[in-house]
């Protein structure tokens, strides 16, 4: 057996077996060090993270109410169905089966549920919003509507549904006080885009900021972007996307201990939610169904008679209603045709659904033709130009003037309607009848003296100068600006989102529009239209002509530009609600308010939160005998002028309420005429500017004239015989109540037949 | 040089160890081996115990409620594991020392039989395939047992004297080990790593080889053997990488402590873990059984491979650091032991033990810290496990058992 002593090579080799064992574990206590102490503060956050957990409450959203406090949107309870991706995941087949009966359980398309449980973008996804836009840790809705024994299946079966839970949750709800329906007001609410998430992940860290949570940020992103997605919806149109942040309120965030499988152990801190606000609005929710009725029904009506040119039947395809008080500018209801139930967008929209509100065979119910449409005014746009001439062309007041039934301006020939000609006539009768030609004459002298045809330098077409020449023969042109002044052109500055503007179309204008499309109409002029010629070539010859003449000269502001202006035709373009504040405006003896819809925030206890001032845009400066004179007139054209079949067909007793209207037939390049009546009342002491506009709908007075009469019998509670009864009448003749309402919590809307009582539609007790 | 012959430990008088260390002579008596023994290593493994019993209740107790089992089923099982593994220690201890050599082949043997056993009715715990389940919810590791194998039966072929075979030749220089036995030694470990690598139980191969390599360099063979070692280890390593001899899962386990950011809920989440417990820890630590981490079970694996972890958070650098200390002194002091004996075959049985205890030791709290790749090793003394807590207190008995043949044979006066 050998024998080893201590100077051997062994031993030494021994010795340094020793020193690698000690030097490793000292590398060891070193790294210990590291983590411990030099970065231990580090990992000491990080461990905070690893187990706190913050859970968002979402805040219940505040309501929407109306001008009395009746609920127009609130929440309630509903059995919501959800499912979770992560035990949908653990299932042998990714859970097709059990979506399958899932589905055959909530009674709704297997591909719908399937659908709804996709992450938005992932293979196989639908497009949204009609996948999941959430995090997929979070259990994903699938039915906002079960019934408790669906519920009862769900919760009972639970080893045939793992990860499928039913609870009671906060949804939105429409109570639909006597049937209103005022989707495009109300908006809806749906999920919560990237972009808004971001805004939002930033407000709520500096809400935790100030809770004094103490957490490294991008943890607290991280965790946040998980909780808030999905989860939380927002105000997608009409009011719930205008005040959005007054409705929505402020999540709660809970910070929960958790263990390594998410179970809670403690609580560490909790931030309670804060309900949203409520918004008072202006609407009447009584007046709103009225208006919404007299809409609807006008629509089918319309239907049932001819376009007086082609003999085809009227498509009334959309419309509008807006009601304005003229004292403030408050919008007492407002409706648009066709309209959608807010109700689908609860708890996601289906895809049935979503095709039916967003396509063109729908014609677009999302839009509201109140505020979103825009239409060519027509006649109804004469209360401008009138005074337009009066006071910037120096017309007299009190002369006769030849209303004749052509007028002829350089290159063409332009026409009275139906080319009746009446001789000479005052300017009340030109209102009454609606002459075109005297409005014709005046805008074609009124051009001349501006300047008349106002050619630009070729060479500096595409210059600012060129541009702000232009502006500058608009600035001196009395229509443009007397347009302008009434606020046409430019958004009204109503609470609701994605206004349209309207459009003044002067020579600044048809400049810029020019250069935009110049090199489309050169390309046409010279190729044609061959695939309108194959069909209609005399339609393609026409087409051809009209490129080629605006390839070389569209930038020109031609006499035919400056007529149809006058008459508020051509290229002019408005919504109802502009038209509807040009009314009120001449109601209120010249100033002009802007619209409103919301007047109040108020917190869910009722407390004023802020009040929504009446807002004044401008004071239009109408000489007083020209105002005087436009309210004569159209006060006497209720009564033997266009709209006098409307009101005489209702029996209306306009000897005791007098009312102020004035029609309008627009025509449409390629469509049916669009139908007007813009209106005020009561005459002597105005309070409400009543229009409704109908497209497609052929005469104004025929189309829009019912409905509009069939809102004041409903204000002013006269039926269709014209007998008056003041119980009926929505208002008092003080007219509505400016008092904000008290919420107490018992203010809910009356069972529907009540009021307001539903007098025979007029244009049915017609004789 | 003293040279002393092969005496038996049949000499039952104790008399104290010659060296710096005198020791009080008690009367003759049936517990005398005990003051042969080290007393500071046997401190320190008795603290290490205590500490590991301690750590493990820690770490198993919200477990086992989480499960629905009493909370002390880990707590009990180890302590009783610890008996068991003093039971061996003992019986390392009363094997005849002579004997020890006799016995190695049949340890060896029966090491070989349970690791093809294992192959054969095994069953797979965190992809490695090396436990054999026993009734009443116990089961082995046979590769446990295969390094306390490998080091008896290592020491034996290396300690082989030619001369006792081939009578009349000449002695081999002192200190000169022949290429054969190398060789030997060689093949016995290519079995066993053989045996290991099919139960895809990297840990323990990678024992295997830091056994081997140890006690060839210190058994006095030529240098170059080491040096061939080291390079043929760093070939097989890149080799087996490369070519995909290893498993995903144990490549990634591997890669993911250079990144445990990577992949956080998969390869690199165990080192996240690991590495937040410990960090989190600070100076003092959190308090015994008020971790977060560790009471939120967050770390997997925490009672075995990542009881360092436990440590970290709950003591603290002092408590963890401690446990390195203590490591480290059972290391030096195992150390000494082999300095002094002056047999070859004693001190490379007690120099495999250091290389086993040494190499887990650095792998195992090295991957808890993020230094090292992530294997299935034990934290000696202190994780929880039976095979592996009887095949380390054996180990130590044999380590006594030297210590003891060592102190009674170099007696003055013999």
């Amino acid at each position: 057996m050998s024998q080893v002593t201590h100077k051997t090579r062994s031993s030494r080799r021994l010795l340094v077996l020793q020193v690698l064992v000690v030097s490793l574990l000292l590398t060891l206590a070193g790294r210990l060090y590291y983590l411990q102490i030099h970065e231990g503060q580090r990992y000491a956050q990080a461990a905070a993270s690893n187990r706190i957990r913050q859970v968002i409450t979402p805040a219940p959203r505040g309501d929407v109410v109306d001008r009395n406090g009746v609920k127009l949107v609130t929440n309630t309870t509903s059995l919501v169905v959800s499912v979770s991706r992560t035990d949908l995941n653990k299932q042998p087949d990714g859970g097709q089966q059990l979506l399958a009966s899932l589905a055959y359980l909530l009674g709704k398309p297997v591909d719908e549920v399937v659908g709804r449980t996709k992450l938005c973008g992932e293979p196989g996804a639908p497009p949204s919003p009609r996948c999941w836009n959430g995090s997929p840790y979070q259990p994903i809705p699938v039915a906002v509507d079960a019934t408790p024994e669906m519920a009862l299946q769900v919760l009972e079966r639970r080893e045939q549904f793992p990860g499928v839970t039913a609870q009671l949750t906060a949804v939105r709800s429409y109570p639909s006080p006597w049937k209103v329906n005022a989707a495009h007001l109300l908006g809806y609410v749906g999920p919560i885009t990237e972009q808004e998430l971001q805004r939002r992940q930033q407000q709520a860290v500096q809400e935790l900021a100030r809770a004094g949570t103490a957490l490294d940020d991008q943890t607290q992103a991280l965790t946040l972007s998980q909780q808030i997605r999905g989860t939380d919806l927002v105000g997608r149109a009409g009011l719930e996307s205008q005040y959005d942040d007054e409705i929505r309120g402020s999540p709660g965030v809970r910070s929960l201990a958790v263990d390594h499988d998410g179970n809670v152990t403690g609580q560490a801190d909790e931030i309670e939610p804060v309900s949203g606000n409520t918004v008072v609005t202006s609407i009447d929710a009584r007046l709103q169904a009225v208006v919404e009725r007299q809409l609807a029904s006008a629509i089918p009506q319309t239907r049932t008679r001819l376009d007086h040119t082609t003999g085809e039947p009227l498509k009334a395809d959309a419309g509008a209603a807006v009601v304005l008080d003229v004292t403030n500018g408050q919008v007492l209801a407002m409706a648009s045709y066709p309209t959608y139930d807010p109700k689908v967008w609860v708890g996601g929209i289906s895809s049935k659904q979503y095709a039916a509100i967003t396509g063109q065979e729908a014609n677009f119910p999302m839009i509201s033709r109140a505020t979103q449409g825009q239409f060519a005014p027509a006649s109804t746009f004469k209360v401008v130009t009138m005074p337009a001439a009066l006071q910037g062309g120096d017309y007299p007041l009190d002369a006769r003037y030849d209303c004749s039934g052509t007028y002829d301006i350089p290159g063409r020939t332009v026409r009275n309607f139906e080319s009746l000609a009446y001789g000479l006539i005052t300017l009340e009768k030109a209102i009454n009848i609606s002459c075109d030609t005297i409005f014709y004459r005046w805008a074609y002298e009124m051009y001349q003296r501006d300047g008349g045809m106002y050619v630009p330098n070729p060479a500096i077409v595409d210059t600012p100068q060129a541009l702000q020449a232009a502006r500058q023969a608009d600035a001196r042109d009395p229509m443009m600006t007397m347009a302008r002044r009434f606020g046409m052109g430019q958004p009204t500055g109503v609470d609701l989102p994605e206004e349209a503007k309207g459009r003044i179309p002067g020579r600044a204008w048809k400049l810029g529009y020019w250069l935009d499309t110049r090199a489309d109409y050169c390309t046409a002029a010279s190729a044609g239209y061959p695939g309108v010629a194959a069909t209609d070539p005399t339609r393609a010859a026409y087409l051809q002509q009209l490129a080629r003449e605006n390839c070389a000269s569209g930038n020109i502001y031609r006499p035919g530009d400056a007529v149809n202006f006058s008459i508020g035709q051509g290229d002019v373009l408005a919504t109802p609600l502009q038209m509807a504040r040009v009314y009120a405006a001449i109601a209120n003896g010249g100033t002009l308010w802007t619209p409103h819809v919301a007047r109040a925030i108020l917190t869910p206890e009722g407390q004023v939160v802020r009040t929504i001032a009446p807002h004044a845009d401008a004071t239009l400066n109408l000489r007083p005998d020209v105002l005087e004179l436009l309210r004569r007139s159209l006060v006497s054209t209720s009564i033997r002028g266009t709209s006098s079949s409307a009101f005489a067909k209702a029996h209306f007793p306009l000897w005791r309420f007098p009312i102020a209207t004035k029609t309008g037939t627009g025509e449409v390049y390629g469509k049916q005429d669009t139908a007007w009546m813009a209106s005020y009342a009561p005459a002597d002491n105005p309070r409400y500017a009543v229009l409704v506009m109908i497209s497609q709908g052929g005469s104004g007075t025929k189309a829009a004239g019912p409905p509009v009469v069939g809102i004041y019998q409903h204000i002013f509670g006269v039926n269709s015989r014209g007998w008056v009864d003041s119980d009926w009448a929505l208002y008092p003749p003080s007219g509505p109540s400016q008092a904000l309402p008290r919420l107490t919590g018992s203010t809910s809307a009356p069972q529907s037949g009540q009021r307001p009582r539903s007098p025979a539609s007029a244009s049915r007790s017609g004789p | 040089m003293t040279t002393v012959g092969l005496q038996t430990s049949a000499a039952t008088t104790s008399r104290s160890a010659p060296g710096s260390l005198p020791r009080p002579v008690p009367a003759a008596s049936r517990w005398s081996w005990l003051h042969e023994v080290d007393a500071v290593l046997l401190l320190a493994v008795t603290v290490l115990s205590v500490v590991g019993t301690v750590l493990v209740w820690s770490a198993t107790r919200e477990r086992l409620v989480v499960a629905g089992q009493p909370p002390q089923t880990f707590l009990y099982k180890h302590i009783l594991n610890i008996g068991v593994g003093v039971l061996c220690a003992g019986v390392a201890m009363k094997l005849p020392y002579r004997l020890l050599r006799v016995w190695a082949p049949v340890i060896f043997g029966v090491a070989l039989a349970g690791l093809v056993a294992v192959l054969a009715v095994g069953s797979t715990i965190n992809g490695s395939r090396s436990w054999i389940q026993l009734p009443a919810g116990f089961s082995l590791q046979p590769s446990e047992l295969a390094k306390a194998a490998v080091v008896l039966s290592v020491a034996a072929v290396l300690s082989m004297q030619p001369t006792l075979l081939r009578r009349g030749a000449p002695p081999d220089p002192p200190d000169h080990v022949p290429h054969r036995n190398v060789m030997a030694a060689l093949a016995l470990c290519g079995v066993v790593m053989v045996l290991v690598i099919a139960q895809h139980d990297l840990g323990t191969t990678m024992v295997v080889a830091a056994i081997l390599f140890g006690m060839v360099a210190v058994c006095g063979a030529s240098l170059r053997w080491t040096v061939g070692m080291l390079v043929v280890a760093a070939l097989a390593g890149t080799l087996m990488i490369s070519t995909g001899a290893l498993d995903d899962y144990q490549v990634q386990r591997l890669t993911a402590f250079a990144n445990p950011g990577a992949d956080p809920r998969g390869a690199g989440y165990n080192t996240a873990q690991a590495r937040i417990a410990i960090g989190s820890g600070g100076l003092t630590g959190q308090g015994l059984f008020h971790g977060p981490q560790t009471q939120g079970r967050f770390v997997p694996e925490q009672q075995t491979d990542f009881i360092f972890t436990a440590a970290g958070e709950e003591l603290g650098f002092i408590g963890a650091g401690g446990i390195i200390a203590l490591l480290g002194l059972l290391l030096v002091r195992c150390c000494r032991i082999a300095a002094k004996t002056t047999d070859l075959f004693g001190r490379l049985v007690v120099v495999g033990v250091v290389c086993w205890f040494g190499f887990q030791t650095f792998e195992n709290i090295g991957m808890c810290l993020g230094l090292m790749p992530v294997t299935g090793l034990p934290l000696p003394f202190v994780s929880y496990g039976g095979s592996s807590m009887f095949a380390t207190w054996f180990a130590l008995g044999l380590v006594f058992s030297v210590a003891h043949h060592h102190a009674i044979t170099t007696r003055p006066g013999d």
